[in-house]
């Protein structure tokens, strides 16, 4: 399909929260034509989990964004959940030893106080949840709206969902610049044509700082890679998501060395999806065994059974992370009619559709959902941001 | 080439020295033997070892694959509902 000469709105990238922001908006009764270099789902989303997490987050900005969206996937977009496997599979964080489950404890009593749904577990109550867990556990919490989806699928059919309100969407179509009048922008030059739009947003996730860069404005995106293995398919073994305590604080931490903490599911398909690593190597393709043997060593930690159980493959991402692990929400001030939602580090999925919500009321007007200060674009041009980058 | 003698579940079943169970079981016109949780049918899919939707259980040994297990006379190979317990 050719490219539209003049829309409301251009989003940047068909991944999940390119797709959310481009449905929300279509829906909100403006015209808009997303632009993706690949294929649709063709980066972050295609080569993650599909997490819809609150048990991850500290009371917060991104808390309050992960329940905002938790409201839409369960309620708004509750009739197409069936289309893009929605599961709402709870969470059960669990503790090696007792000083751990002290500090989850103290967690779970934060995001208790923000309107989380969390029960602490005892040790002895754990074989109830998952009666294949390692029985040396010393407690636990768990969460029962985390969920899952499956995060092509959902972004397929968002993008589907938004052309059947009047969107088009341009694969291999890649932006190479923005019409510019002065420090605003007006539009993209892409591959396939220019575009004219009065409002532009950079949903380009990993590469949104390189996108952003395009019209002049600093929006620090980097990439942090992550693996996950999938085993063969083996019979129910493993009810939730179920990781251990330490992997909060890895996610949260800035630390640019390897980390792995075990995170175990299984999914519809019978395999057990094995996870994380957390990795500031840039967007290095090389697979690294050693990485994958750590995980798989933390993975039997949490899940005996799994030493028997034989890897099918394994895949890795690149996570878009900020230097204050929040994303990129808003209107550019720096470079009007440019917006951008990018940055949502291994959260995007989940965060996608709460994302989408807030550009589009904030697009036509209304008064977004939450506050977007927190997540404001110019917020690394303070000194003291730039100074904490380079920390 | 002489013929060896498999089962599976229960009815004999041909198949030649040197094939997987996979090219046996497709030779014999079988094109699936194990159902998804919520029972649709896997057969060979790739057939070179890495989709892993072939599995089967040979000798009572659950979760091989088809297409990378070679036959042998007399082997008992059993269909699944779902996958089998590897352990």
């Amino acid at each position: 399909m050719s490219l539209p000469r003049f829309v409301d709105v251009v989003v940047i990238g068909g991944g999940a929260v390119g797709a959310a922001c481009a449905y929300f908006a279509a829906r909100s009764g403006l015209s808009v034509a997303v632009v993706e270099r690949g294929a649709v789902a063709s980066g972050t989303s295609s080569a993650c989990e599909g997490n819809i997490l609150v048990s991850d987050k500290e009371a917060g900005p991104e808390l309050a964004l992960a329940q905002y969206s938790q409201i839409l996937w369960r309620g708004d977009l509750a009739e197409f959940g069936h289309l893009w496997e929605f599961e709402a599979k709870g969470g059960l964080v669990v503790s090696a030893r007792p000083g751990t489950q002290g500090n989850l404890a103290r967690l779970a009593e934060r995001q208790r106080a923000a309107g989380i749904a969390v029960e602490m577990v005892a040790a002895d109550a754990l074989p109830d949840l998952e009666p294949e867990l390692n029985p040396n556990m010393a407690g636990g919490a768990y969460y029962s709206q985390d969920a899952q989806v499956q995060p092509m699928l959902a972004a397929a059919h968002l993008l589907r969902l938004a052309r059947e309100l009047g969107a088009t969407v341009h694969t291999q179509t890649t932006v190479t610049g923005f019409l510019l009048r002065g420090d605003a922008v007006t539009g993209v030059v892409t591959s396939g044509g220019t575009v004219s739009a009065a409002a532009v947003v950079n949903a380009a996730g990993t590469w949104g700082g390189a996108v952003a860069q395009l019209a002049g404005v600093n929006v620090p995106v980097l990439p942090r890679k992550g693996y996950v293995m999938v085993t063969e398919p083996l019979p129910v073994k493993v009810r939730h998501k179920v990781y251990a305590a330490e992997y909060v604080d890895n996610v949260a931490s800035s630390d640019a060395r390897l980390q792995t903490s075990p995170v175990v599911e299984g999914t519809r398909g019978g395999t057990i999806l094995i996870g994380s690593s957390r990795e500031r190597v840039g967007f290095d393709k090389a697979v690294d065994p050693l990485v994958l043997a750590a995980m798989a060593g933390k993975a039997i930690g949490l899940f005996p059974f799994l030493a028997g159980a034989k890897a099918l493959r394994s895949y890795f991402g690149f996570r878009p992370y900020c230097p204050d692990h929040l994303p990129v929400i808003g209107p550019d001030p720096r470079a009007p009619g440019l917006w951008h939602a990018c940055g949502h580090e291994g959260a995007g999925i989940g965060l996608s559709v709460g994302t989408g919500a807030l550009i589009a009321a904030a697009l036509t007007g209304a008064d977004p959902a939450l506050d977007l200060a927190p997540f404001a674009p110019e917020r690394f041009d303070t000194p003291a941001a730039q100074e904490a980058a380079h920390a | 080439m002489p013929e060896l003698e498999m089962s599976l579940d229960g009815v004999p079943l041909p198949a030649r020295p040197g094939q997987s169970v996979g090219a046996a079981l497709a030779a014999a016109g079988v094109a699936s033997w194990r159902t998804t949780r919520d029972g649709r049918p896997r057969g060979l899919f790739c057939g070179i070892g890495i989709c892993f939707d072939c599995l089967i259980t040979a000798d009572g040994v659950p979760n091989q694959r088809a297409c990378l297990t070679p036959v042998h006379e007399g082997m008992v190979l059993e269909t699944g509902e779902g996958e089998r317990d590897g352990n």
